[in-house]
């Protein structure tokens, strides 16, 4: 199951959306072959019967009351952007033209 | 007491600035002075806010001398490390996604020093978005250790245990996920706390693996990490993991110092082997200090800690590829136009941009969390490493009905030198073997410094965990622990570190 191919891993980098070179394509192809191994010895621990723990803590869901309070102003909103124009992110297209 | 201000603890600078034989100011233009004269060396900070140290200083100094009731540290600076959102000061992670950066907002950890009056010396390096355990994966260079500085000062917070170990500071904050505050704390014989998963805020902190990220302290003492932790500890209603209960009398404990009767528990797994001798001797020792405090030792056992690094590097992946899904190119920090695309789409622009933007761990774990994630494998990886985190947090259950708190030696081994694990993640991982079962369970440790390695002479570090929101046994352990060291030594262990002045002109 760890025998990942280079393949593999560009498919992966698109997922993830990380532009890849060549060479770290082939660099990682090796790094994460050696990672899945190692981390591949979960499946030999004795968890047949056992409940998945996603979260240290029982989770709750945490809700306010509905109520205008005091927030960041589109100035602050906005002060990190790498462009905005008339109180907008500014961004690439996003639709393909087709 | 020492006259030294930059070698002064927190607790006792907190006595001499409720006097009124110093001021704030005084205190914070040594340590600024200090950082001036060290730091070029140490390379601790990657943000040094000289101006608002000061203007903090100055309005702690005039508060006081108006007669206003203060907190207990107010006018005791403090270093934050890069993850925490600071408004009005660069924010980076340690990346060059995010150079430049400035949060609009305060992380709630950072509001509450403000609060108390404790002004920000700046902000500390780290590796990038807090994965690594040497620093050297910090996208502005790596961080070095004062003991020996061709060496690591350990990671994600080399820049918050340098920054204490150096005497730049004697605060300063850090986050734990695998291990982050306390194995930095070990490797440079500082005091570092992970408190329980939710005791503290995780609000504006730049999120890594959200089930088991955790701030907290970095120090000197014992006493000055449980001092800090009452400042930044308690419910936050910012975040939804936030524990809404009483802190733990955590101060008090230290106070108190008190083993009589107390059942450590050492973890056969993680002894002997594998642990440099020097390492496990120093640990050994300091078992018999608490022995002679009047604890009780019994060996317990947990199986299952056998699987955690494995587990834990599916779930932080998993997790990291999920939350630095965020740094897109469209809202805030870096955005790179890919060459030689006409009207690239938003697509294009995001990948170009991450590409340019994280560094070489940060893309292997976001790609390793992506396959871990992928259908098809998601059972055999991610929902097999969930299983064993439970399996670890019973086994961690269990031994607390033998035993009141676990001990560890922190790392395996001191510090090693830089470069030699950089391009062997597997062995970079291996470092956080004793850390990790406790963020993966949820529950409170502490480290602090056992004495120096018989082979190099660098510090060793002593693990204490408890059971989820008794972190006052911590601090208890903790304190009688360095009392009865102290005595041994002669004084603080890190009275022999070398100076650095010398070697920094």
């Amino acid at each position: 199951m760890a025998d990942l191919t280079r393949d593999d891993v560009a498919h992966l980098a698109g997922l993830a959306r990380i532009d890849l070179s060549d060479a770290e394509l082939d660099r990682m192809v090796g790094e994460l072959g050696v990672i899945l191994e190692s981390v591949a010895t979960v499946q030999q621990a004795p968890i047949a019967d056992v409940e998945p723990m996603s979260h240290p803590l029982p989770l709750v869901n945490v809700t306010r009351p509905d109520v205008v309070r005091p927030s960041l102003t589109p100035q602050e909103a906005l002060s990190g952007a790498p462009e905005s124009e008339q109180q907008r992110f500014s961004v690439p297209r996003i639709l393909d033209e087709e | 007491m020492t006259t030294d201000l930059t070698r002064a603890t927190a607790a006792e600078l907190a006595d001499l600035l409720g006097a009124g034989s110093v001021s704030s100011r005084e205190v914070t233009r040594a340590l600024l002075d200090r950082t001036t004269a060290v730091d070029g060396v140490v390379r601790s900070y990657l943000h040094v806010d000289e101006d608002g140290a000061l203007a903090a200083a100055d309005d702690v100094d005039r508060r006081r001398a108006a007669g206003e009731g203060l907190h207990a540290l107010a006018g005791v600076p403090i270093a934050v490390k890069d993850v925490m959102a600071t408004r009005g000061l660069p924010t980076t992670c340690g990346s060059r996604i995010l150079e430049g950066w400035v949060p609009p907002y305060d992380a709630t950890v950072v509001r509450r020093l403000r609060e108390a009056g404790m002004p920000i010396l700046g902000k500390t390096n780290m590796d990038e978005f807090a994965m690594g355990s040497s620093t050297e994966h910090s996208a502005f260079g790596p961080s070095h250790n004062p003991w020996d500085l061709d060496r690591i000062p350990g990671g994600s917070g080399g820049g918050s245990s340098s920054v204490v170990a150096s005497f730049q500071a004697p605060l300063a904050i850090g986050t734990d996920t695998g291990g982050s505050i306390r194995q930095p704390a070990a490797v440079t014989g500082t005091v570092g706390t992970k408190p329980t998963y939710g005791g503290v805020s995780r609000y504006g902190l730049v999120a890594l693996a959200s089930s088991l990220d955790q701030a907290g302290p970095c120090s000197r003492t014992v006493l000055d990490s449980a001092l800090l932790h009452e400042v930044i500890a308690g419910h936050d209603p910012m975040d939804s993991t936030s524990v809404d209960a009483p802190v733990p009398a955590v101060v008090e404990a230290a106070r108190r110092a008190d083993v009589s009767g107390m059942r450590i528990g050492i973890v056969r797994e993680l002894t002997g082997e594998g642990f440099q001798p020097g390492v496990q001797a120093r640990f050994d020792e300091a078992v018999q200090h608490l022995v002679d405090a009047g604890a009780e030792v019994v060996e317990v056992s947990c199986p299952s800690f056998t699987y955690a690094l494995a587990a834990y590097y599916l779930i932080l992946p998993s997790e990291a590829s999920s939350n630095l899904a965020k740094f897109d190119a469209m809202r805030y920090g870096m955005r790179v136009t890919p060459d030689g695309v006409d009207a690239p789409s938003a697509e294009q622009v995001m990948a170009a941009t991450r590409d340019a933007g994280f560094g070489d761990e940060v893309k292997r774990r976001i790609i390793l969390g992506t396959y871990a994630l992928s259908s098809g494998y998601y059972d055999a990886y991610y929902g097999s490493a969930q299983k064993v985190r439970r399996l670890i947090a019973n086994d961690f259950a269990a031994a607390f009905e033998t035993a009141d708190v676990l001990v560890t030696p922190t790392a395996p081994t001191t510090a090693f030198r830089l470069g030699d694990k950089l391009d062997d993640p597997m062995s970079m991982y291996l470092n956080d073997i004793a850390t990790i079962p406790a963020n993966l369970a949820g529950i409170p440790g502490l480290s602090l410094p056992s004495g120096l390695a018989d082979e190099d002479g660098l510090p060793a570090g002593f693990q204490v965990l408890a059971p989820a929101m008794v972190d006052d046994r911590l601090y208890s352990v903790g304190a009688a622990l360095e009392a009865r060291l102290a005595a041994a030594w002669g004084g603080p262990l890190l009275d022999r570190a070398p100076d650095l002045t010398e070697v920094s002109r």
